[in-house]
């Protein structure tokens, strides 16, 4: 049997690095079914403990082997309420795919790019879910954010029978789906279709809707009759370094970067209304997921040169290990171990370039990566005139601050339980507002859990009546 | 969609919509703002409350045609409707029983200053008010602001109605006369309120601004608004949008302000085509 997994069709970098279009193409049918093969439907199933969301992996890839997509994409719709997403964004190499024993010889089975085949195959056909939805409404439930963690929950206690409605502050739901990953890599129509998807279940979602502005927690609860509350706000608020100068003009938040982009189309203004500046040269500080999507977002609006600027080295980085393979292939520069120190501007205000200082690593910090130490006497000047800090996201405090008796920590983030229990009663929360930025799929798993103890705590607070 | 209920031309320009809005009628305090998208393609631009009626489910916006959505906003009528509203966002302005309270508006800014007068003064406040404008033409909002103030000073740079001069000059006249002055409240163009902050620093008059910078979401995602506050990097759609003026960076937010300014002339040639900004 083949040890190495299908080869997933690409764009070239050559081509991809100046147009939008997902890089990513997709499995034909045969190479699918070829792929699904590989998989040795393990009684144990050791690649289920490392799905978040619990799919179960084996007997929707027999599916797709024997030929029967629909029965593979109704198998994971099941568990999974945004397949075509996860297929796409999901880290599969610390999750399923890390758990396959066909990985212990050669490479594990691609169980991601067959969860994106099979809803990308449900997608195409157009073909309507058949999901018999209990006729009794057990409840109502609020959702707050309509991001992979309120969807979920939102889309499990529609199944079961509670009519929802998830409130959002944007005018699109999705979101870090809509403004944060990048069209090339999540085309926003998939997302679209996906959410779709849970309307069809009966979810209604308000836009428009800012939780702690239009109404409060306490409103929900009492004045408008919710059963429960869940809190999904994500993690939102951006970080800045405090270093001279990152108010210049040039300088922006990932966040305002990626959602001018993505959610609002300026890289096809004037034809949309929202403009974005891209100098020649572009700096992107930090190395995760969000810094690869600026760059090579960069890249896409025309920038000649673009750098990742990262104080620690290649090894530290917690960007996926394909988006950094991408990033390089289509040209962005690494200058690690390298950190800012300033941003430089003209005397009209704009970005001219960034100082910087070079760094080594010294021993583990709290984290347990080696802490970089600045290199006396280092300092050189990279000219750009645009600066991207993605140097991570703190929680939104909009709901925290107007919702008395709910505990918080002291990052701002909603303490909850494992199964999105907060301290005030009927209110739950999951996702980046509890566990700080994480990731989509992780998000997920705990609106499905919150899904679970709400629907427990409604039916026991109706019981006890 | 939120359907535009009337229209009304305040001057050259400048135009007042009442918008079709229950929910935001009814939470809005004076001093916070909204965001609206005209359509699929529009940016999201955020505009102060200028007035709001609670039981008729209504608000007010005044807007002047500066930008490429203002001049497109400013093609709708009275049946038309807005694709995307959110709101009442921002902190509502602190009012109380100060005592006696200067008002502050220049040119569009007189709109936002409106509702925060008649709150003062509701508050039994002394509201004396200073509104200006380049000429006669373009002053707004002046019988409603006669109507919430105890006195009302209008000032146009030309001399064509009112004194002739800026709103500083009167503001300066009555702290030479030695009025107790409990507090200012200034909005207007940027260099309005820098002038208006320079003026009472050195008297330590407690003066309050709101600031309407660059923006996208408008609930602290994009930090695009980010201004200097006390040194201190603060966001105006969230810790705003109206900051203790003595203390902002008005260099460094008139420098942001500028940020889009040769994009806005690339769409006013047409999209693109035209090659003057290069």
């Amino acid at each position: 049997m083949q040890q190495v997994k299908h080869k997933m069709p690409e764009q070239a970098a050559e081509e991809r690095r100046r147009n939008f279009n997902e890089v990513a193409l997709g499995y034909e049918a045969e190479t699918a079914r070829a792929e699904a093969a590989r998989c040795l439907q393990c009684k144990t199933a050791p690649c289920r403990q490392g799905c978040p969301v619990e799919v179960d992996i084996p007997k929707f890839i027999k599916h797709v082997k024997d030929g029967d997509f629909d029965a593979a994409i109704d198998e994971i719709k099941t568990k999974n309420n945004l397949p075509a997403v996860c297929g796409r964004v999901c880290p599969q190499e610390d999750q399923c795919e890390k758990f396959c024993i066909m990985g212990k010889k050669g490479e594990p089975v691609g169980i991601g790019r067959l969860e994106r085949f099979a809803a990308d195959c449900a997608m195409a056909k157009e073909r309507e879910e058949s999901a018999a939805l209990p006729a009794e409404v057990l409840g109502k439930v609020a959702v707050i954010g309509a991001g992979p963690a309120g969807l979920t929950t939102a889309g499990d206690l529609a199944r079961l029978g509670y009519k929802v409605t998830v409130f959002e502050a944007l005018h699109a739901p999705g979101g870090v789906l809509m403004y944060g990953i990048p069209e090339f890599r999540l085309p926003k129509a998939i997302v679209q279709r996906e959410i779709a998807a849970l309307r069809k279940l009966g979810v209604d979602i308000q836009v428009n809707a800012v939780i702690g502005k239009s109404y409060t927690i306490d409103e929900l609860l009492n004045e408008e009759g919710f059963d429960a509350v869940f809190i999904g706000t994500g993690a939102g608020l951006p970080h800045f370094m405090d270093i001279p100068g990152e108010n210049l003009n040039g300088v922006y938040s990932a966040n305002e970067f990626l959602t001018r982009v993505n959610l609002m189309k300026a890289y096809k203004f004037p034809q949309t209304g929202t403009p974005v500046r891209v100098g020649n040269r572009v700096a992107v500080i930090g190395a995760g997921n969000v810094a690869m999507d600026s760059a090579r977002t960069a890249l896409r609006l025309g920038a000649e040169k673009v750098y990742i600027v990262y104080r620690r080295s290649e090894d530290e980085m917690p960007a996926r290990h394909e988006e950094l393979e991408h990033a390089k292939e289509e040209g962005v520069e690494f200058r690690l171990l390298t950190a800012p120190v300033r941003v430089l501007g003209d005397d009209k205000g704009w970005v001219k370039g960034i100082e910087c200082i070079k760094m080594e690593l010294g021993e583990p910090d709290e984290s347990g990566r080696r802490k970089p130490v600045p290199v006396e006497g280092s300092n050189y000047v990279l000219e750009v005139e645009t600066v991207v800090m993605a140097i991570g996201q703190g929680p939104n405090p909009l709901v925290q601050d107007t919702t008395p008796g709910l505990a918080v920590n002291k990052r701002g983030n909603i303490v909850a339980d494992e199964a999105g229990a907060t301290s005030k009663a009927g209110v739950f929360a999951g996702g980046d507002i509890v566990t700080g930025a994480a990731t989509v799929i992780l998000a997920m798993g705990a609106g499905k859990k919150a899904a679970a103890k709400i629907h427990e705590y409604v039916q026991n607070k109706k019981a006890a009546r | 969609m939120y359907e535009i209920v009337k229209k009304e031309v305040l001057s050259p320009g400048v135009l007042l919509f009442d918008v079709a809005a229950p929910l935001i009628a009814k939470k809005c305090q004076p001093g916070q703002f909204v965001i609206l998208r005209i359509d699929e393609d529009g940016e999201r631009i955020p505009l102060t409350i200028a007035d709001f009626d609670r039981e008729a489910g209504t608000i007010t916006l005044i807007f002047q045609e500066v930008g490429h959505t203002t001049r497109q906003l400013g093609t709708l009528n009275k049946g038309d409707g807005l694709l995307d509203l959110v709101g009442p966002l921002g902190k509502a302005t602190h009012i109380d029983k100060f005592g006696t309270v200067v008002c502050v508006g220049g040119g569009i800014g007189v709109a936002p200053v409106y509702p925060i007068a008649r709150a003062y003064k509701q508050a039994g406040n002394k509201v004396v008010s200073i509104i200006g404008a380049r000429n006669a033409d373009l002053l707004i909002l002046e019988k409603e602001m006669a109507a919430v103030s105890d006195e009302l000073i209008i000032t146009t740079d030309d001399g064509s109605k009112g004194r002739k001069g800026l709103v500083i000059h009167p503001l300066q006249e009555m702290i030479d006369a030695g009025e107790k002055i409990d507090v200012v409240m200034a909005i207007g163009p940027v260099i309005m309120m820098r002038s208006v902050a320079d003026v009472t620093r050195p008297y330590n008059i407690h003066t309050v601004v709101s600031l309407n910078p660059i923006m996208v979401d408008g609930t602290g995602m994009c930090g695009g608004c980010r201004v200097s506050v006390g040194e201190k990097n603060k966001f105006a759609c969230v810790d705003g949008p109206e900051f203790d003026a003595h203390q902002v960076d008005f260099n460094g937010l008139m420098a942001r302000q500028r940020m889009y300014h040769d994009h806005e002339k690339m769409e006013r040639c047409g999209g693109g085509s035209c090659k003057c900004n290069k």
